[in-house]
């Protein structure tokens, strides 16, 4: 028993896991003395076995407690040792990955549908290989239309069933025929795509990008376009001073007819949208014609309502500053990371649609 | 169309200002371009006095001048000035530039310079250095009692703002001054101006004859001889008019006819009477005949084109232009003057035809008021005896068939309600009757009665916008838009989400967004199939097919970015391939240069190998939810590609989904790209088959109880075999227990047989499998490799 003291200094004295395992051998292993003392207890009277019993466990589990310690100790400072010879410089540069990005195109379009899927609108698709019908006549140009010549149509080689030659649409206007035709009424669609004029300037391409509205119902009036374009301009700036301003104007396709302007204001020296220091022309729009909705195979007499064309390519441009169009199609690496959008930054209602 | 606020003024009596009247211009529909006041770039320039002209001392063509300016220089003293215009003498008054002033026509800035030695503080200015004219043969020359000093723009009379308006094509009245005066009234900016037109009676029957052939594109024709004229110069305030709206005075005659079309929006034409033969008809054209045209260009009309000829040739065509040779000059004696009616199609396909753009075409194009045709032939007539005397003959008014449903009154229906349905304006009938007869509609019994002057109102929609426009826009209630209740329902479509899908799953992979044009030149197009759609009109041999697939533009686009020095280049785009019987939508990796920059690990740069093209397009199919597992891999994707290092993914033997590899290098080298690290891939999107619609929950989780195993086999196999068949056959091999095999290890020592290695995982289901079980199923595993030729290594 006067070991105990003993044993314990000799364990606070392992210096390794080796010599602490050679102490636990000598008092708790088969022949150590502790073990020993423990099965002396066996030749011993009841009465002296509960009393040194309990004594001998004591003195084990002491041991036991110390050892493990010692050992919890010993390993620690042995992987302090192990980690210290580890080190890595850990300012060498990580892999790289490269960070894509989506087309300002692409990201305008998506706010634009999610901005008018809240107000109820689909999103609608046409060809952009049209026929002079669909293109033209059944949007009351017809052939000769003096209007026609408002449009620099590219023509295709090929003709169409009506033996015209084929057109690349060179407005979204088609996809309101096509949309009435295929869905019927009550209607409610915006048709965002591809678009062709032969025009090519500082601020012209001969590809661009529009968006159409199309709403057809029963009682739906011009009040209804303005306080639908203010809308849809409110969020798609994000901006409440937004001010509109509809002005008279002549598309086949409607009657009556506006083109929308919208209030600028310089701020730091650029123009953006919202306040009313000037006005800009940013939309056509109008009610749409009766000629049209009965073209599309509905009866003018039931249905009507308007419809709204811009550019998507200008709103980006409005919206996220961007000065040369020709830009957005050269695909130059380093405009599209400077302008282009985060594959997280999706548009959404709650998370805001603009990145 | 230009006009000045004194041409206005003839037709509109109104205190209103310039920004007023342009205000409501823009508001009304006649949109406001700019609004410009000559004086104002003017406003230096005063009239002077030459006191004296002396000749300069060291040119011969100089003269130094003394100038009498006015008490606003040198004290009212003489200014010394050097001149070089031959007109210049003493006593004349012209009008002097001061330092300082801009000069407009010569596009300086005038300022005190020795010239050949001689100070001179200021010029001496022609018509053409203030943009007044083209005339450059002196100074100009002003009448003796022009005050000195006093500002030579109020003097000449050019204090006159002028508007310039953008005109719908559905306005041709607006191409008349009258026309805008009516609508700026009919919105409450002044009052219309009455003048009425008094005929002018006939001296004499008129002796030529005059005829409109039926379905010639003329339906009337009105034609007065006026004999005994004097063609003269203009006076000075019609040629001052029509130079300020950009028209060049030519002569009395002449200028008349373009003051019409200006004040009136009517063209008219005149012809030398003496110069025509026998019967003037309105006719179409027959093949072979030619005419010079009054632009000095010859035209060689078609049997469409409506012409105008005499018995001998063709005048001209019919309200686009007319000819030289029958036009009037300084000795015409008597003049025809024609007053026509053209139908607007014919006159557009004619002008498009020939490329004739005029200012008769601008108007007849639209329409011309088809009930003026009397009122302007006198007032024309009344004109030309003002300013050139002479006598007028009767006049004779040659029409076809379809003048009388030309001219006959049309009645459009307007119903009360429609204005607010439409416009939403509620207005009360007494309003909407009152603003149509402002604008000189007829509210009659059986309808409102359009004035001639308005050919495009032909429904009630056009009498509300006329109503609506002019009560104004502004004015027009914002409405909300009636709302669906509940949450916002989505609405994109299968083929939208997968677009917009596969766009953030290649932007997040790391590739840049690239949107490339649809139309590719031929020699791009050739090498990724034949393209379908070629343009008749391109504006360049680069933009001359719609795009057959989208590796064009982006190897253009890649080619365009290595050159401003870019190492590696990740594009894609999702857009249409135009093919002969759809547009196809698609999407387009490439891939270009290095795949991974020099670095301290792997050392050297990585270039792009077809795997990393394999890799984008099995990530966005898998974004694309295709069953990319399913997906089987064939050899060569065509020609686009490089025979070896290309492949097809199929859905099934025959749907192919997407092509990807190696540029072939012919059109590596077509497109400067580098030939062998040019990687793509193309993935057809219409081939991905739409995920079924399912219920939004998931089968219940049940993950196995058991651990799976792991058995790797290494076979070696005949060098043809495809990895993905090997593998495809051990996974087979036991449909039930192998949930997984994996290709993990490739090798072929040099001239030894190639070895494919496979883990395979099983997956016990009911009881831990006993090492018989497993034998039984390597057994199968190795029975099935072994049908393709390849057999265990031992």
């Amino acid at each position: 028993m006067n070991d105990v003291e003993g044993t314990i200094a000799r364990i606070a004295a392992a210096d390794d896991l080796p010599a602490l395992d050679v102490v636990r051998v000598e008092a708790l292993g088969k022949s150590g003395w502790v073990t020993g003392l423990l099965k002396t207890l066996g030749g011993m009277t009841p009465e002296e076995r509960q009393l040194r019993g309990p004594e001998f466990q004591r003195v084990r589990a002491r041991l036991t407690d110390a050892i493990a310690q010692r050992r919890e100790q010993l390993e620690a400072a042995e992987l302090e040792r192990k980690l210290a010879t580890e080190r890595i410089d850990l300012s060498l540069p990580a892999p790289e990955h490269s960070r894509g990005t989506v087309h300002p195109i692409s990201q305008v379009m998506e706010e634009l549908a999610e901005i008018f899927a809240d107000l109820g609108f689909a999103v609608a698709e046409g060809p952009e290989i049209e026929s002079d019908w669909y293109n033209f006549t059944a949007l009351n140009f017809p052939p000769g239309h003096p209007a026609r010549a408002m449009h620099d149509t590219f023509y295709l080689q090929r003709t169409d069933a009506d033996g015209l030659p084929y057109v690349l649409r060179t407005h979204t206007s088609p996809v309101q025929i096509r949309a009435m035709q295929e869905r019927g009424a009550p209607l409610r669609v915006i048709a965002p795509g591809r678009v062709y004029r032969s025009d090519s300037d500082a601020t012209h391409t001969p590809m661009f990008h529009q968006i159409e509205g199309l709403v057809i119902d029963r009682a739906i009036h011009l009040g209804h376009l303005k306080w639908t374009l203010e809308t849809f301009l409110k969020a798609f700036f994000e901006r409440d001073d937004i001010a509109i301003r509809l002005r008279p104007s002549y598309f086949p396709f409607t009657e009556p007819s506006a083109e929308v302007d919208v209030g600028w204001s310089l701020e730091k020296g650029r123009r953006v949208v919202g306040g009313q220091q000037g006005w800009m022309e940013v939309l056509g729009s109008g009610m749409v014609h009766p000629k049209v909705i009965a073209a599309a195979g509905l009866d003018p007499d039931q249905w009507q309502g308007f419809a709204f064309g811009t550019g998507v390519d200008r709103l980006a441009m409005l919206k996220y500053g961007m000065d040369d169009l020709r830009a957005f199609f050269d695909g130059d690496i380093r405009w599209l990371k400077h302008y282009g959008f985060s594959a997280l930054a999706v548009p959404t209602l709650s998370m805001g649609v603009g990145a | 169309m230009k006009f000045t606020l004194a041409w206005l003024k003839d037709h509109l009596q109104t205190d209103a200002s310039p920004q007023e009247i342009a205000e409501k211009l823009t508001a009304i529909g006649l949109e406001v371009e700019s609004v410009s006041n000559p004086a104002e770039s003017l406003a230096p320039f005063r009239v002077a006095e030459v006191l004296t002209a002396e000749k300069h001392p060291r040119a011969d063509k100089l003269q130094v001048l003394s100038v009498n300016a006015g008490a606003e220089f040198n004290d009212g003293g003489p200014l010394q000035v050097v001149c070089g215009a031959p007109n210049a003498r003493a006593g004349m008054k012209g009008v002097f530039g001061p330092p300082g002033a801009y000069v407009p026509g010569s596009a300086m800035t005038l300022k005190v310079a020795a010239i050949r030695g001689v100070e001179s503080n200021g010029m001496m200015c022609s018509v053409r250095e203030l943009q007044l004219g083209e005339e450059h043969d002196g100074i100009i020359e002003l009448p003796a009692e022009a005050p000195v000093g006093q500002s030579f723009a109020a003097y000449a009379g050019l204090d006159d703002p002028l508007f310039d308006i953008a005109v719908t094509p559905n306005r041709p009245d607006c191409l008349g001054v009258r026309g805008i005066a009516r609508d700026l009234a009919a919105a409450g900016v002044g009052t219309l101006v009455e003048r009425p037109i008094a005929p002018v009676s006939g001296g004499f029957a008129q002796p030529l004859a005059i005829a409109t052939e039926e379905d010639s594109g003329c339906e009337a024709f009105a034609g007065r001889l006026i004999r005994g004229v004097r063609n003269r110069p203009s006076p000075e305030w019609l040629q001052r008019r029509l130079t300020a709206v950009g028209l060049r005075p030519i002569s009395a005659l002449v200028d008349v006819t373009n003051f019409f079309s200006v004040d009136r929006a009517r063209p008219l034409h005149v012809y030398d009477a003496a110069k025509l033969v026998g019967r003037i008809i309105a006719r179409r054209g027959r093949a072979g005949e030619r005419f010079l045209a009054l632009n000095d260009k010859e035209y060689e009309v078609v049997s469409d084109d409506c012409v105008i000829a005499d018995d001998r040739r063709v005048l001209g065509l019919g309200g686009v232009i007319g000819g030289a040779d029958t036009g009037v000059g300084d000795g015409t004696a008597d003049v025809l003057l024609e007053c026509a009616w053209f139908d607007p199609a014919s006159i557009g396909a004619t002008g498009r035809r020939h490329g004739v753009g005029t200012d008769a075409r601008a108007r007849f194009e639209r329409g011309v008021d088809p009930l003026a045709m009397g009122e302007m032939v006198e007032a024309a007539t009344a004109m030309i005896l003002e300013l050139c005397g002479g006598e007028a003959s009767d006049v004779t008014l040659a029409t076809s068939s379809r003048w009388a449903a030309v001219t006959a009154e049309r009645h459009v229906e307007l119903r009360p309600a429609r204005v607010n349905e439409l416009a939403g304006l509620d207005l009360p009938l007494s309003e909407q009757h009152a603003i149509l007869h402002r604008l000189g509609f007829a509210v009659e019994p059986g309808g409102i009665v359009p004035p001639g002057w308005r050919p495009d109102i032909d429904g009630e929609a056009d009498l509300v916008e006329e109503i609506a426009r002019i009560h104004g826009y502004d004015r027009v209630p914002s409405t909300p838009l009636p709302r669906d209740p509940g949450v916002t329902r989505p609405t994109a479509t299968a083929a939208q989400r997968l677009e917009r899908r596969l766009r953030r799953a290649a932007a997040a992979s790391g590739l840049d967004e690239a949107i490339t044009w649809s139309f590719v030149s031929e020699a791009e197009a050739a090498g990724f199939g034949d393209a379908q759609w070629t343009l008749a009109n391109p504006l360049s041999e680069e933009m001359k097919v719609m795009r057959p697939s989208l590796l064009p533009g982006l190897l253009a686009a890649a080619r365009r970015n290595l050159d401003r020095g870019a190492a590696s280049v990740r594009l894609f785009e999702i857009g249409r391939r135009y093919l002969h019987d759809a547009e196809r939508p698609t999407a387009a990796v490439l891939l270009v240069g290095e795949a991974g920059v020099r670095n301290w690990q792997a050392g050297k740069a990585r270039p792009f190998t077809p795997f990393d093209a394999k890799a984008e397009a099995l990530a966005l199919l898998e974004a694309a939810s295709a069953p990319v597992g399913n997906l089987q891999t064939f050899a060569d994707a065509g020609p686009t590609w490089h025979p070896g290092r290309s492949a097809t993914l199929r859905l099934g033997p025959k749907t192919v989904v997407a092509a990807f590899g190696e540029l072939h290098p012919r059109l590596a080298r077509q497109f400067d790209v580098p030939e062998g690290t040019t990687q793509a891939a193309e993935i057809y999107l219409e081939a991905i088959p739409a995920a079924r619609a399912t219920a939004r929950g998931r089968p219940a989780f049940t993950p196995p109880a058991l651990q799976p195993v792991s058995r790797d086999f290494a076979f070696l196999v005949p060098p043809e075999l495809a990895a993905e068949t090997l593998v495809r056959a051990v996974r087979g091999a036991d449909k039930a227990l192998i949930t997984g095999a994996r290709l993990f290890d490739r090798y072929q020592p040099e001239g030894g047989e190639l070895s494919l290695a496979v883990e395979v995982t099983l997956q016990p289901v009911e009881r831990t499998l006993t090492e018989a079980e497993i034998q039984a199923v390597s057994d199968r595993i190795v029975a099935a490799a072994t049908k393709l030729g390849a057999r265990l290594r031992s």
